[in-house]
């Protein structure tokens, strides 16, 4: 099968660049910063230490560590539900005061001038976006993907079975199960995945030089539009040629809106269901309590699953808005044009709502967090995230029943300089 | 009580049909459809949580 890749210019060279800014628990990075906001973990079994204490305080403004940028720092759980669900704080990336977690010009106004994809949008403008594509998503589409999901879970539990050990969980499972998963939704070639990956683990590391970051996305939405491009002449049995085929019923394909869409679906599509792969992995390895449990009964794994969302929170900030009025939450008025930070972490480990949150407690009933957001822009893949995770688990745990880390746990690379948590590599054995 | 359904607030989270299946559906569309307005026992509770994760607030309790 021809690639998309093969019709993009590709750089080799920086594609064997090593991702930079690897760091470990031992190193603890700006682990002693305390006024540091976002804060880095120096564990993924605790939130940075200044979290509680701001969620004592009325919202606060605090400066971001990134860019100095005064934001109010959103962190009860109440008060992440009133502002995610209030029309009076817009989505609208372009906007200059949208908080961005890097400080990076360049990166900035390519997000500016490319025409926005829902997660960009407020009111009627997001609603018809979101409605374009929200079928393709729904509870029971997602079901009927559970056998070919669990068909490519085995397959690369094969393959790991197979491999001599230790083996990185992250390259053989974590990585490619939500990849090939999108590439079949979207209609995009499989052997394209490590060309978006590395992409896309540039552009969200809170560490790629500002040339790197801006190259990535350029070559990230140069591949959509490729892509795009392909299905508008040749269409397959996909999301994107059904919404072509949709735009054209209705009058002309909206080209732009749908390499950002596919930008947006590609990036959300696996990195953040990948990473959450490695962390419950680890998270049930570490609490073998909570395994147990599962591997005894594995109709709790949906309301596990929804535990190590809240636990681990792994996009922490996508939640950030900005005011187009004065807006009261919680007793303190946010002036129109301010940015707000809504921590979805600190919210998710607010004891006011999860009793002991440090607690990874897999029949806890966590169905009440905001790992996926709250208000109109709550994730839109979540249900396709909800099953991955859950048949992964169940089969992981099933199939390798003596699953265990190959090293100690804080020898594992964390993503603490990345704007989506998760691990680097998960040395297993068996 | 009786469930009402905003349809024009409605986001498609399918937070609900997670929740209660035997209350709610979602259409081709990805929008809520309610199987029935009057839950009740189990259905009925269960109907309420849905009303409280709903992250558009589209769904609503009128108590009869």
């Amino acid at each position: 099968m021809r690639t998309v890749t093969e019709t993009v210019s590709t750089g080799v060279a920086a594609d064997a660049a090593k991702l930079a800014g690897r760091t470990r628990i031992a190193e603890k990075p700006g682990g002693d910063a305390e006024d540091v906001f976002p804060g880095l973990r120096s564990c993924p079994f605790a939130t940075p230490a200044q979290y509680a204490p701001m969620r004592d305080k009325p919202i606060t403004k605090v400066p971001l560590s990134v860019n100095d940028q005064e934001v109010w720092w959103v962190s009860r759980h109440e008060d992440a539900r009133a502002v995610l669900n209030d029309r009076r704080f817009s989505s609208d990336r372009r906007k200059e005061n949208f908080p961005l977690f890097n400080d990076d010009a360049d990166t900035r106004e390519r997000f500016r001038k490319q025409k926005p994809s829902m997660i960009g949008l407020d009111g009627a403008e997001h609603a018809t976006a979101r409605r374009a594509v929200v079928g393709e998503f729904t509870v029971r589409r997602m079901a009927a993907l559970r056998p070919r999901i669990q068909e490519i879970v085995d397959e690369f539990i094969d393959r790991m079975l197979a491999s001599d050990q230790p083996v990185d969980l992250v390259q053989a499972l974590s990585l490619p199960v939500p990849s090939l998963v999108i590439c079949e939704m979207l209609g995009a070639p499989y052997e394209d995945h490590e060309y978006f990956q590395k992409r896309s683990s540039r552009l969200i590391s809170r560490t790629t030089s500002p040339e790197e970051r801006a190259d990535a996305f350029d070559e990230l939405r140069g591949y959509m539009d490729k892509l795009i491009t392909i299905k508008e002449s040749n269409p397959g049995d996909d999301l994107f040629s059904r919404q072509i085929a949709r735009q054209r019923e209705e009058g002309e394909i909206d080209h732009e809106s749908l390499v950002s869409m596919g930008f947006l679906l590609l990036l959300a599509g696996h990195e953040t269901t990948a990473n959450m792969i490695s962390l419950g992995t680890v998270g049930f390895l570490h609490n073998p309590a909570q395994l147990a449990a599962i591997k005894a009964d594995p109709s709790k794994t949906p309301l596990a699953v929804e535990e190590m969302l809240r636990y681990f929170t792994i996009v922490e900030l996508v939640t950030s808005r900005v005011a187009t009025e004065d807006v009261e939450i919680g007793g303190v008025t946010i002036k129109a044009d301010d940015g707000v930070v809504v921590s979805g972490l600190s919210a998710n480990w607010d004891p006011a709502v999860f009793a002991e949150p440090d607690e990874l407690d897999v029949e806890r009933g966590a169905r009440h967090h905001i790992a996926f957001g709250y208000g109109p822009h709550q994730c839109l893949g979540q249900n396709l995230a909800r099953l991955e995770l859950e048949i992964v688990f169940n089969t992981l745990f099933r199939r390798i029943p003596e699953l265990r880390l190959a090293v100690p746990v804080d020898d594992i690379a964390f993503k603490s300089d990345a704007n989506i948590y998760g691990v680097y590599e998960l040395p297993v054995t068996w | 009580m009786r469930i009402k359904a905003d349809t024009d607030v409605c986001v498609g989270s399918g937070q609900c049909v997670l929740t209660e299946p035997a209350v709610f559906d979602q259409g081709d569309d990805g929008i809520v459809l309610l199987l029935t307005d009057h839950p009740d026992g189990d259905a009925a509770k269960r109907a309420r949580d849905a009303v409280n994760l709903c992250p558009s607030q589209a769904l609503s309790i009128v108590e009869d």
